[in-house]
């Protein structure tokens, strides 16, 4: 992939979340944060590479720092969403 | 394979794309509460394909460590996010935006020093390509700004650090000289020619961004919070799609784009609900006047009423509309509310609750906390759409909200608040303010007229220990 390419994923996919975030309800404002939160780890993906195809041990113990802040992030942010999402409900409950 | 970005198997490409689409899902998911639980399942999915594609791909040899590693991540994330209280979210998402900084810091960091390994280089030469340094350098700055700046947004939410503005001279000067500083060095460090590429341009941007990040949230008051913690969930985005450029890859860029907008959408409703400019919020110093500006009117006569007083108000009322705000969340009174409540549907009242846009110190707070305390959410509304009802509500209730009411912002072209859409709780035929003091003004540090006027009732107390002796008071 050029450029240009990944510029026009980047460019398309800003507007995709603008539309899509717009349409979440503010009641769940919160929870967006915290989802937001655990999908931009995904960055982990750059600490996978680094510690995995490291030559030095330098980028090979970053990327291991990275994976550990990163897994913090994505099992406690899904998992903290999940806690706050199982509080909403509607007027007739048991 | 080998690190090589350019030669991804088009499987490969296919499963990040799947997993980006797996992410539109979890937010998509998010438009109503009843889906919202399948929309994160999405995104667990998502995480899982591309934590699984990344290792699938690469040297398997170095499996067990970062096994290791993603497993005490992961307990202490599962651990922090069972125990957390509700009350606790702005701080903890605070905490886990300083993680995505470091986290983009650090791979940005690895990919500096052995750029081979991520395929960011000149076949057969040491030379980064140009426009992976314009990514690395940007992708480390704003790293490094989410980081330090979470930080301190984390220490003024959980009152470590107070909530005052600390206000430097001359510090739109400083700020300006040393964004501009960042911006040159990664010029610099793009148009270096690789022969002589120095590292130390590339590891001042990172130690300058650390600086700015600090330096730009410590002026901004612990009520401009919300818009804060939005812009910091923004910049953790950017600084992903940042790294996926770096690393040509689909899944992070796509992310990245969507957290940022994200990010920036809430701050730009935050903004909007508080008639502020992006900009005045960033240049920060608001509040600090709250501590000379308020105390103005304090003999002022009003009406004080006993939660005897509230119950009885409340019983032979009709309709009821609740106003919570971060005073609810610091007294932790949303479980007692809830009570209150009960006892009043029982009682025949209509309950519904009001909630502006900028109460709490994160957007969505006070709902959270509703859903915490068991409110269904068909009874929590947003201010445009119970607004024009408190013109036909009997009470209006008052719950650690100030501001946010107050009239001065329709009426007052002085007031500092002036602009700022209001909850309309003055229309209601009672308003029941619970307030600590009469002392304190709201965090704009302006009077609220609302207390003066013949139709309120101040309840001077602690909002937890108020509510419960309402509930008390209803249960006679």
């Amino acid at each position: 992939m050029d450029v240009i390419g990944t510029l026009s994923i980047f460019v398309l996919a800003c507007f995709v979340g603008y539309y899509v975030v717009w349409s979440v309800t503010p009641a769940l404002h919160t929870p967006l944060m915290a989802v937001t939160n655990a999908i931009s780890s995904v960055i982990i993906i750059g600490a996978l590479i680094a510690n995995a195809e490291a030559s030095g041990s330098a980028a090979r113990y970053l990327g291991l720092a990275g994976i550990v802040l990163a897994g913090v992030n994505i099992f406690g942010g899904f998992s903290v969403t999940e806690r706050m999402l199982a509080m909403y409900r509607k007027k007739d409950r048991p | 394979m080998t690190g090589d970005a350019m030669s991804v198997p088009w499987t490969i490409g296919l499963a990040y794309l799947l997993s980006a689409v797996l992410f539109i899902l979890a937010l998509r998911g998010l438009s109503s509460p009843a889906s919202s639980r399948t929309g994160n399942r999405f995104g667990m999915a998502g995480m899982a394909l591309a934590i699984g594609t990344t290792l699938y791909t690469h040297n398997a040899s170095a499996l067990p460590e970062i096994l290791i590693a993603l497993a005490v991540g992961g307990a202490i994330g599962l651990l922090i996010a069972q125990r957390i209280v509700m009350t606790a979210m702005p701080q903890l998402v605070a905490a886990f935006h300083s993680l995505v900084g470091l986290a983009a810091v650090v791979v940005g960091a690895a990919a500096f020093l052995d750029p081979v390994a991520f395929g960011i280089v000149e076949p057969g030469t040491a030379e980064i390509f140009n426009h992976s340094r314009i990514e690395l350098g940007l992708g480390v700055a704003i790293g490094a700004i989410t980081f330090s700046g979470s930080i301190i947004a984390f220490l003024k939410l959980n009152g470590t650090m107070s909530g005052q503005p600390i206000l430097l001279p001359a510090r739109h000067f400083i700020n300006l000289g040393t964004l501009a500083a960042i911006t040159g060095l990664i010029g610099w460090f793009y148009a270096m020619p690789a022969p002589s590429m120095a590292p130390w341009p590339f590891w001042t941007v990172m130690g300058l961004s650390f600086l700015i990040g600090v330096l730009l949230i410590i002026p901004i008051g612990g009520a401009d919070m919300p818009v804060v913690v939005s812009m910091l969930n923004s910049y953790s985005g950017w600084a992903a799609a940042a790294m996926g450029f770096t690393l040509q890859n689909t899944a992070m860029i796509v992310t990245g784009a969507l957290v940022g907008s994200s990010g920036a959408i809430l701050s730009y409703i935050m903004c909007k609900a508080m008639n502020r400019s992006f900009l005045s919020v960033i240049a920060g110093g608001f509040g600090a006047e709250a501590a000379s500006g308020g105390g103005a009117a304090i003999d002022r006569p009003y009406k004080r009423g006993s939660a005897e007083d509230a119950a009885f108000l409340m019983k032979q009322a009709d309709s009821l509309i609740i106003v919570p705000g971060y005073g609810m969340a610091v007294s932790q009174a949303q479980h007692a509310l809830r009570d209150m409540a009960d006892l009043l549907k029982a009682a025949g009242v209509t309950v519904r609750y009001a909630i502006h846009p900028v109460a709490g110190r994160m957007p969505g707070h006070m709902n959270v906390l509703l859903a915490e305390a068991n409110i269904p959410y068909d009874e929590v509304f947003e201010l445009e759409d119970i607004n024009s009802a408190f013109a036909q509500t009997d009470v209006a209730f008052v719950i650690g909200a100030n501001d946010v009411t107050n009239p001065a912002a329709k009426t007052d072209k002085a007031s500092p608040i002036y602009g700022m859409p209001i909850l309309d709780v003055a229309n209601a035929g009672t308003v029941l303010f619970i307030k600590r003091s009469m002392g304190g003004a709201g965090y704009a540090g302006v009077d609220n007229e609302l207390f003066y006027r013949d139709n309120t009732m101040m309840l001077l107390a602690d909002a937890k220990k108020m509510v419960e002796a309402i509930v008390k008071a209803l249960g006679h």
